[in-house]
């Protein structure tokens, strides 16, 4: 059976399996739908022209998690950000891992998905909040929507500053022998909170897994968001994250990226502002090869005036390797003294490396700085003279120019472990051991 | 200490230099002078292996050894040091990190151990004074952000650090002032010994003043033309390099 229709005939023995009585019924029905009539998204779109999801389609997947799989915290401690204490909610499966989660509800939420969406204490928040941002109508968010149960729960009361970071883990075990996961976040950040959050997705064996992930973040007047999103999984794994950032005035949301493994990984990244004064702040590293693809697509929409976005994609791409970053920036008529940016600069290590840069500025506004740029290259061999000049040779040479090359983004990241990590990855990548830690 | 034998040189099928001939013996002091698009910086950037170039013939040696064919980190574990005309700017890596870097490759190519992070500190501290460099300088990104004058005072912090034996000086005397100039000078004369070399490449007799040649060369239009001591580079500050040009023809 092909999986939409696999997809469309568990529906009901789903939603039987939480709560067919549920308030959200309707919420679901109305979604899958919606991904009946249009399916999995294909190359004839528009969006999805430089990525091609069937052949990951044609796995065997099961579709929703029936065992509870145990994982040793030992085996995955690597993949969290130990070094420091944090908020955890972990799932293994699409399973809640009650045994590597470190939730609370003191002074703010970090739970369940699953007992916001069914606990009555929480329906006034789910009212207001579940599925009030994310697309009603694009098909692999409406295919989230309709399975949406499980995931993470972040509400940050008023004037909160969180000083821990929560860390959302996904792993996958590979019990199954091709897993379809679809987690569901929902993330509330008050008026004048601050909260930092970490995302990943870990397959922890070679069976191939498809994560078809939906997050929806409500930044509150003058609320602070930082959200990493570090993707780093096995050649097995593929992801399409889908992630709809809804801000008030005055708020300030960065989203940072970080691509260095995966199959196929599309990231799907929303912006909305509803109010004057809003920052917005999308970056990304992307450092790949083999045969991998890496897929950004993001959208800026500036509806109202005073607000700014700033964007800065760096990507590196070795072996044959295909990269797509595609930018959109719209500017409605309301939206004066819009100020948006939008950077974009590839390297093409090798021959057979493709990137598909595709900046779109749509701008209704006459009063507006809009500006982009678009670089793809290979690496400076001036730079790379230099450096072999005073003794480094070509390839930790060509490793420090790389670095040097995603400088801009790391340096904006704000929680200093997670930088340390992110710069021990990329050396990693790079296969190279410096006298210093980069 | 270096022997250049007949180099000749070409980019993009460009001949750019015509038969080299350079003899430069450890303890001495080269000045290579010459007008614009002369095929100096060319030269430099050939002996220090920039592949960028072609080498159609020649030889080049250091120390009797032929190095032409070598990587250009090579030349560098050898002890060849270039002071780029353009230093390159790397974000993201300090001054300090590339220099630990550099030093331990070198050190790792000849089958040293790493330098001792104590020592390091101290060779560190006592070349940043040498060339009056602030010790917060050193924890800036490499070039990024530097003056004119900072980045070529930094070239010749880090050919303290290196200690070469063969040290080029690729127009380090320009976009300094004349304070820095004469740090500059005063770190590259405190380096200069009867074990090693310096070739000087300049426009301008000014940096002479300073780093005093035991010979001055002139380079047109990819050869030595002319030699002589230290008094040729007054002439040249003086008369221009017309005159040259004139007695070739004759």
């Amino acid at each position: 059976m092909e999986l939409k229709d696999k997809l469309i005939s568990s529906f009901m023995a789903f939603e039987e399996s939480i709560d067919v009585h549920n308030e959200l019924h309707d919420v679901r029905t109305l979604a899958i739908k919606n991904f009946e009539n249009k399916g999995f998204p294909t190359k004839k779109e528009e969006a999805w022209k430089y990525t091609s999801l069937s052949a990951i389609l044609k796995n065997d997947y099961s579709v929703f998690p029936k065992h509870e799989n145990a994982v040793e915290f030992k085996d995955v401690k690597k993949y969290f950000l130990h070094e420091i204490d944090t908020h955890k909610v972990i799932f293994v499966d699409g399973k809640f891992s009650s045994f590597l989660s470190a939730t609370t509800h003191d002074g703010l939420d970090v739970c369940l998905m699953s007992s916001a969406l069914n606990k009555p204490k929480y329906k006034m928040v789910i009212d207001e909040y579940f599925n009030k941002i994310a697309s009603k109508d694009e098909s692999l968010t409406t295919l989230n929507t309709a399975f949406a149960n499980e995931g993470a729960y972040i509400n940050i009361p008023k004037s909160k500053v969180v000083e821990k970071p929560i860390e959302i883990i996904y792993f996958s075990t590979g019990i199954e022998s091709a897993l379809m996961v679809q987690p569901r976040n929902l993330v509330i950040v008050g008026e004048n909170a601050h909260v930092q959050i970490i995302e990943r997705h870990q397959s922890l064996n070679e069976n191939p897994v498809l994560t078809n992930s939906v997050t929806e973040i409500f930044a509150q007047k003058r609320a602070i968001v930082d959200y990493y999103k570090i993707q780093n999984d096995l050649q097995s794994a593929n992801l399409i994250d889908n992630t709809y950032i809804s801000q008030k005035q005055e708020s300030r949301v960065s989203v940072h990226t970080f691509s260095f493994g995966g199959n196929i990984t599309r990231n799907n990244l929303n912006f909305y502002h509803f109010g004057e004064r809003i920052d917005s702040t999308l970056k990304g590293i992307t450092i790949i090869g083999d045969k991998q693809h890496v897929d950004h697509y993001t959208l800026v929409n500036h509806a109202t005036p005073n607000c700014e976005s700033h964007q800065n994609y760096k990507t590196i791409l070795a072996d044959s390797s295909t990269g797509v970053f595609n930018g959109k920036i719209f500017v409605e008529k309301e939206a004066q003294k819009t100020d948006a940016f939008q950077q974009n600069n590839n390297i093409l290590l090798g021959d057979k490396a493709t990137i598909n840069a595709k900046p779109q500025l749509e701008i209704f506004a006459d009063d507006v700085k809009c500006s982009h740029g678009c670089t793809i290259g290979q690496l400076d061999e001036n730079a790379m003279f230099y450096m072999q000049q005073r003794g480094i040779p070509k390839k930790e040479a060509k490793a420090l120019l790389m670095y040097a090359f995603s400088n801009e983004v790391i340096e904006s990241i704000k929680i200093p472990e997670l930088k340390q990590r992110i710069t021990k990855i990329i050396a990693t990548k790079l296969g190279v051991s410096l006298g210093f830690d980069l | 200490m270096l022997q250049i034998k007949n180099l000749h040189a070409s980019v993009e099928d460009k001949d750019i230099l015509k038969g080299i001939n350079l003899t430069v013996n450890a303890g001495e002091v080269h000045a290579i002078m010459g007008p614009n698009g002369a095929g100096k910086s060319t030269l430099a950037s050939i002996i220090a292996g920039n592949e960028n170039y072609e080498v159609s013939e020649g030889e080049i040696l250091l120390e009797g050894e032929d190095i032409s064919e070598l990587a250009p980190e090579e030349r560098a574990h050898k002890g060849v040091f270039l002071s780029f005309q353009y230093p390159v700017e790397i974000p993201g890596v300090s001054v300090t990190n590339f220099m630990k870097t550099a030093i331990n490759e070198s050190r790792k190519a000849n089958g040293i151990e790493e330098m001792p992070a104590n020592e390091m500190l101290k060779l560190i501290r006592e070349k940043s004074e040498l060339l009056e460099i602030d010790r917060k300088f050193l924890s800036r990104s490499l070039n990024e952000g530097f003056s004119g004058g900072e980045k070529k005072r930094n070239e010749i912090f880090q050919m303290a650090m290196l200690q070469p034996k063969l040290a080029i000086l690729d127009e380090t005397d320009s976009g300094l002032d004349i304070d820095a100039l004469r740090i500059v000078a005063n770190g590259v004369n405190k380096l200069k010994s009867k074990d090693n070399a310096v070739v000087v490449i300049t426009h301008y007799q000014r940096l002479l003043d300073y780093i005093v040649p035991d010979f001055v060369h002139v380079l047109m239009d990819g050869k030595i033309v002319k030699s002589g001591g230290k008094e040729l580079a007054y002439e040249l500050e003086e008369k221009g390099y017309d005159w040259i040009k004139a007695e070739l023809e004759v």
